[in-house]
């Protein structure tokens, strides 16, 4: 596999960072510890390249109509400006991708706009899978993901940084922002201001933004973003501190929770699966057979969160055990940073899924206790 | 680059050793091996009055993206462990040549071991 670099490489081998291979990507993996860019996202505020993640815009009259037959979920009573979590599913039901399409204002031409962002090692499978089931649709599929970068800035204090690259009289745009929305606003960037498409979604559990731009604008944007920060309030956070954060907040990560093998019923996901769109959509079938079928619910494996009570972590593939016997498999697992406890993700047999059943991980021959809880682990008090 | 003391000896596997009184030795892992692993939050210790075997596993270091197992540099007895580290874990990134020191042996006999310098140079260390 070709390695890629984003805009931004030389801006974290600046910052010292340690670099890990993630889809095919070299993004860093932390800059000085991971737990200490935990802790910062959760405190005050953390700021990532995410230019792995994929961008494909779908533009045309019937762009709409293409993603309700595309994804999953019904994007066509999505309202300009909102942003909404999806699947794009096989025609046996498995995942593909997970990924959230944005609702831009119309095209001048009056025809519909989405932004699609799937994940970084899909971005290629999801923008040729989107263009073949485009070919009896009136759009345009676009990838720009190899021109487009993303930055988040996450935590509680991204916002009052982020308003200081902003004039005065845009503040409202930033502030009355609702989560999973977007909207471009006038960012003061090398002295000049550009219009760039801020989001207020995320993948760690915390309020926070994320902001498209231009390759050839973003380590400009990224190092904007730093200088308006004060001492204490902003530091650079790498993939390792994403993955706890997100494993603290439920959410789950494509590879891990989510696969072609899988099904959004099984993963918790039933309810982004729109059944009651009167269109079909490719999955459309397995998808009712499986529902009807109790998947996830009555039968086969469910995703549940587990609370260790010793110290010890379960691990990605590690057996979960029921009285000794195999009753089901971690996905994502670590100590938790900010509740202090081992945490996972684990797919058991329904019948051992309830909140509150008592299961064992085995790790590495020792089989230590834990407990079914209800996600997410950790929910920021607003 | 990752530190590495000049006046100890090293294992193939980062485990570090100093000498102390008669055969006594000390034992941590490199800083090598703690930036590698990322921050440590559990760590298994041999138990006191253990034996230990050269090139053995003979505990675990768990850090929050993995999880490693611990070899002995050395044979022998296990005299001491750093119950500090095991309270405190990150005391091993802190200070891993130091305060995050692991277990003390009474050595009957060394596995291969590395100089400082030999050891920085082939894990790119630093002395």
């Amino acid at each position: 596999m070709t390695e890629n670099y984003t805009a931004l490489y030389e801006e974290h081998k600046k910052l010292g960072a340690s670099f890990t291979d993630f889809g095919g990507w070299q993004m860093p993996l932390k800059y000085s510890s991971e737990l200490a860019e935990h802790h910062a996202v959760r405190n005050a505020a953390g700021l990532f390249d995410l230019s792995h993640m994929g961008e494909v815009w779908v533009t045309g009259p019937d762009a709409a109509a293409f993603l309700d037959y595309a994804l999953v979920g019904k994007i066509s009573a999505m309202s300009v400006g909102k942003a909404k979590y999806s699947l794009i599913c096989q025609d046996d039901g498995g995942i593909i991708d997970d990924l959230i399409t944005y609702r831009r204002p119309a095209a001048e031409d009056g025809t519909d706009k989405f932004l699609v962002v799937p994940n970084a090692g899909n971005a290629v499978v999801v923008a040729a899978a989107l263009a073949e089931r485009a070919a009896n649709f009136d759009v345009v599929v676009d990838d720009a993901s190899a021109r487009t970068s993303l930055i988040a800035v996450q935590g509680p204090k991204a916002e009052g940084i982020l308003l200081r690259l902003v004039p005065a009289a845009q503040h409202e745009l930033v502030t009355g922002l609702k989560y999973y929305a977007a909207v471009e606003v006038p960012f003061m960037v090398a002295g000049s201001s550009k219009d760039l498409l801020l989001a207020r979604t995320g993948y760690t559990g915390e309020d926070g933004f994320e902001i498209f731009v231009d390759n050839d604008d973003a380590a400009a944007l990224w190092q904007a973003v730093a200088a308006v920060a004060e001492e204490g309030e902003l530091v650079p956070a790498g993939l390792a501190c994403r993955d706890s954060l997100r494993l603290e907040a439920g959410m789950p990560l494509y590879g891990n929770e989510l696969s072609r093998e899988g099904n959004p019923f099984a993963a918790g996901l039933g309810p982004v699966v729109s059944l009651a769109k009167e269109s079909d959509f490719v999955g459309r079938a397995a998808l009712e057979a499986l529902k009807a079928g109790g998947a996830g619910s009555t039968s086969g494996r469910k995703l549940v969160g587990l609370k260790g009570l010793g110290r010890r972590a379960g691990r990605g593939h590690y057996p979960v055990l029921k009285d000794g016997a195999v009753v089901g498999e971690v996905t994502s697992g670590q100590p938790s940073p900010t509740l202090g406890y081992p945490v996972a993700l684990a797919y058991v047999d329904v019948e051992h899924s309830e909140v509150g059943t008592a299961l064992d991980i085995d790790l590495r021959g020792k089989a230590e206790p834990f407990e079914v809880v209800a996600l997410p682990f950790y929910k920021r008090q607003k | 680059m990752a530190k590495v003391a000049a006046e100890l000896q090293y294992s193939d596997e980062h485990e570090w050793v100093a000498r102390e009184a008669g055969n006594l030795v000390s034992i941590g892992i490199s800083a090598v091996a703690t930036d590698a692993l990322g921050d440590i939050v559990y760590v298994d210790l041999p138990e006191v009055g253990a034996t230990v075997t050269a090139g053995e596993t003979c505990g675990e270091v768990e850090s929050t993206k993995s999880v490693s197992d611990l070899y002995s540099p050395v044979t022998g007895e296990v005299t001491e462990t750093n119950s500090a580290v095991v309270d405190d874990p990150a005391l091993i990134n802190s200070d891993p040549y130091g305060a995050g020191w692991l277990f003390k042996v009474a050595a009957e006999s060394d596995g291969p071991l590395l100089s400082a310098e030999e050891y920085a140079a082939k894990n790119g260390g630093e002395l």
